[in-house]
């Protein structure tokens, strides 16, 4: 649909920029947003560089079997990345789990339920929630979320649990957001055509409308994950911080853990340029990086995936 | 034929505003770093004739450091203090890249620490402002009352787990620290969990929870009846927490943490706290430091709950 607009605006624009028109001024325009377009490949071209410089030496420096280790206690040169690794991982699937179904259904009721004021009313509430700084959340997880967990019968308030729940509200937004304008996005007609061969409302939602908007979905997902494993502030407040690897029997997700992203906020402050310390929260930055860089991949796979899909289908 | 094309910037305006929030989050940080108590910048449009002391580290340290600042006022208005926390490693840190004039630092400094310093050209100069008596504090619902250094050490490593090993109940102890960053942290392994021992490798159990701050360890002990943690006496209120008697080996009497027994020695884990200059101070923080080392600012250390150095 967005695509005939595009094709049907092309020609207007190529016959406003006349050659007569094609100023000087307008070529220096066009260099400078080229410029502004391309500083950010740059950009993040530098970032990675200087990631690598930094972090690259810990994995020669520290040995391997320290690095994959299940200790991290920086004191005693023990640098045990599978903890943190762990922390993280535990934290972000809570997130998920808690997140996406929740946004999913919140996202349906608002662009294919909701009356009209309503939707009107929710969707600048949801954005407003998707401004909340971090630590102010966090803020709130530490004193009134982890009282709470801990009397449902946790050692502690402090738990990846705690964590999960915290991240899951601060992913909401940005999940229910870009899973409704992916369902808006889907044409009327799929809509119409479902309905006019008998189907009922529930079932052209669930197997027409969804499954058509699964590219936005995944990618929301996707952004949700994001936002989560890279968040610091509010996970250091309310994760106990405990680099410990939960035992499964003791049920994993109530136990204090210590994330990536906690430990290198936590311990930057402290260490010396160039020491060991140093690169090796490097090293866990280079391990944040791929990970993040993974997760985009797959969801690029898995969209690349639908859309061939779903164009043979046509 | 019609295909739902996803384009994030023109269906979702979020979206293209996640990274503003960025922004936002920065500003918002500064306001609070501004509203921190732990910065005291007493004039903001200071006259020229002013000078300024930085001051930062330790955050055992920081409100009695503080509280000099603010009493050194009445003393040489035209002198401003600046304290900042951070953590004792902050505080090194910056005296070697020579951002600040004094250090606050609740441990002795490292050799490695010296050996940067010297690297930069910076000779550290250490004066004793105070003495810090560290409190073992648990829940007021905790039945156990006395422990030994060897049983702290046990309990901190994690050979004993259960609060009924302690004659408590059968429960298991959740074990509060500081950050790696902390003076204190290090200060409790090496006199506790290794028992004063330099050979001794014993490390804290993995299972600690290691806080951000000494408020994080008091509001956990608070909420948390079967939590452990240390703190410094200044630091504890016995309304809402329990404070535990320490003997320094199980032959020894249980002694309560206070200004007395800190200072006659009596409580086995008490340690001096430091202010570290570059090289030999400059005239105004040799006045100011002489003047925390003396009667007037060893009150406060008492007021506040710590142990002055000489009897008030």
């Amino acid at each position: 649909m967005l695509k005939t607009e595009q094709a049907a605006s092309l020609p207007a624009a190529q016959a406003e920029t006349t050659p007569s028109r094609r100023h000087s001024g307008e070529w220096w325009i066009e260099q400078i947003i080229r410029g502004a377009g391309l500083s950010t490949i740059f950009i993040i071209g530098l970032i990675f560089l200087f990631l690598l410089r930094e972090g690259l030496p810990a994995f020669v420096r520290i040995s391997p079997l320290n690095l994959l280790g299940v200790r991290w206690y920086p004191i005693e040169e023990l640098y045990g990345l599978l903890p943190l690794l762990v922390g993280s991982l535990l934290v972000t699937v809570g997130a998920v789990v808690i997140a996406v179904p929740l946004g999913l259904i919140t996202a349906i009721y608002l662009g294919e339920i909701a009356p009209l004021w309503q939707r009107e009313l929710l969707k600048p509430l949801i954005e407003v929630l998707a401004g909340i700084p971090s630590i102010v959340l966090g803020f709130l997880g530490w004193v009134a979320l982890a009282p709470l967990v801990q009397q449902a019968g946790a050692p502690t308030g402090l738990t990846a649990f705690t964590g999960a729940l915290i991240l899951a509200y601060m992913s909401l937004p940005t999940i229910i957001s870009i899973s409704e304008d992916a369902l808006y996005a889907v044409p009327k007609e799929y809509r119409d055509a479902s309905l006019a061969i008998g189907a009922t409302e529930w079932q052209t939602i669930w197997r027409v409308v969804v499954p058509a908007a699964r590219s936005g979905i995944v990618i929301a997902t996707v952004l949700g994950i994001g936002r989560a494993i890279g968040e610091t502030m509010a996970v250091m407040m309310v994760t106990g911080n405990a680099a410990n690897i939960p035992s499964l029997a003791t049920g994993m997700f109530f136990q204090p853990v210590r994330t990536m992203t906690a430990t290198i906020a936590a311990e930057m402050g402290e260490v010396a340029q160039g020491s060991l310390h140093y690169q090796a929260l490097f090293a866990i930055g280079i391990v944040l990086f791929l990970l993040t860089f993974a997760i985009n991949s797959l969801a690029s796979m898995l969209i690349g995936g639908g859309k061939q899909q779903r164009s043979s289908q046509l | 034929m019609q295909q739902a094309t996803w384009q994030p910037c023109r269906l979702s305006p979020i979206l293209c505003r996640l990274s503003g929030h960025t922004v936002w989050l920065s500003l918002f940080i500064l306001v609070l770093a501004a509203c921190s108590p732990a910065v005291e910048l007493a004039s903001a449009a200071a006259p020229s004739s002013q000078r300024v002391i930085q001051n930062k580290g330790s955050d055992t340290l920081v409100n009695l450091a503080l509280a000099w600042a603010e009493a050194y006022r009445q003393v040489n208005p035209d002198l401003l203090i600046a304290v900042t926390g951070g953590g004792s490693g902050t505080g090194i840190a910056s005296l070697i890249n020579r951002t600040v004039d004094i250090a606050n630092v609740s441990r002795h400094i490292k050799e490695e620490e010296i050996d940067a310093a010297h690297a930069n050209g910076v000779e550290p100069t250490e004066f004793i402002v105070a003495i810090d008596a560290l409190a073992i504090v648990v829940n007021l619902a905790n039945p156990v009352s006395e422990l030994t250094i060897d049983q702290l050490s046990a309990i901190f490593t994690g050979q004993i787990d259960n609060w009924k090993e302690l004659g408590g109940n059968d429960a298991p102890i959740i074990l509060l620290s500081r950050e790696t960053n902390s003076g204190t942290h290090v200060y409790f392994l090496e006199e506790v969990v290794r028992q004063g021992d330099s050979g001794s490798k014993a490390i804290f159990a993995p299972q600690t929870l290691l806080m951000p701050s000494s408020v994080g360890i008091t509001s956990e002990i608070r909420r948390n009846p079967n939590a452990i943690g240390y703190d410094g006496l200044g630091y504890v209120d016995p309304a809402h927490e329990k404070l535990i008697a320490v003997a320094a080996d199980a032959g020894s009497p249980y002694v309560m943490p206070t200004v007395a027994t800190g200072m006659d020695g009596s409580y086995p884990i008490a340690r001096p706290l430091y202010m570290y200059t570059a090289g030999q101070p400059s005239d105004a923080v040799a006045e100011y430091l002489a003047w925390i080392q003396g009667p007037q600012g060893q009150q406060i250390v008492a007021e506040l709950g710590f142990v002055p150095l000489i009897s008030p």
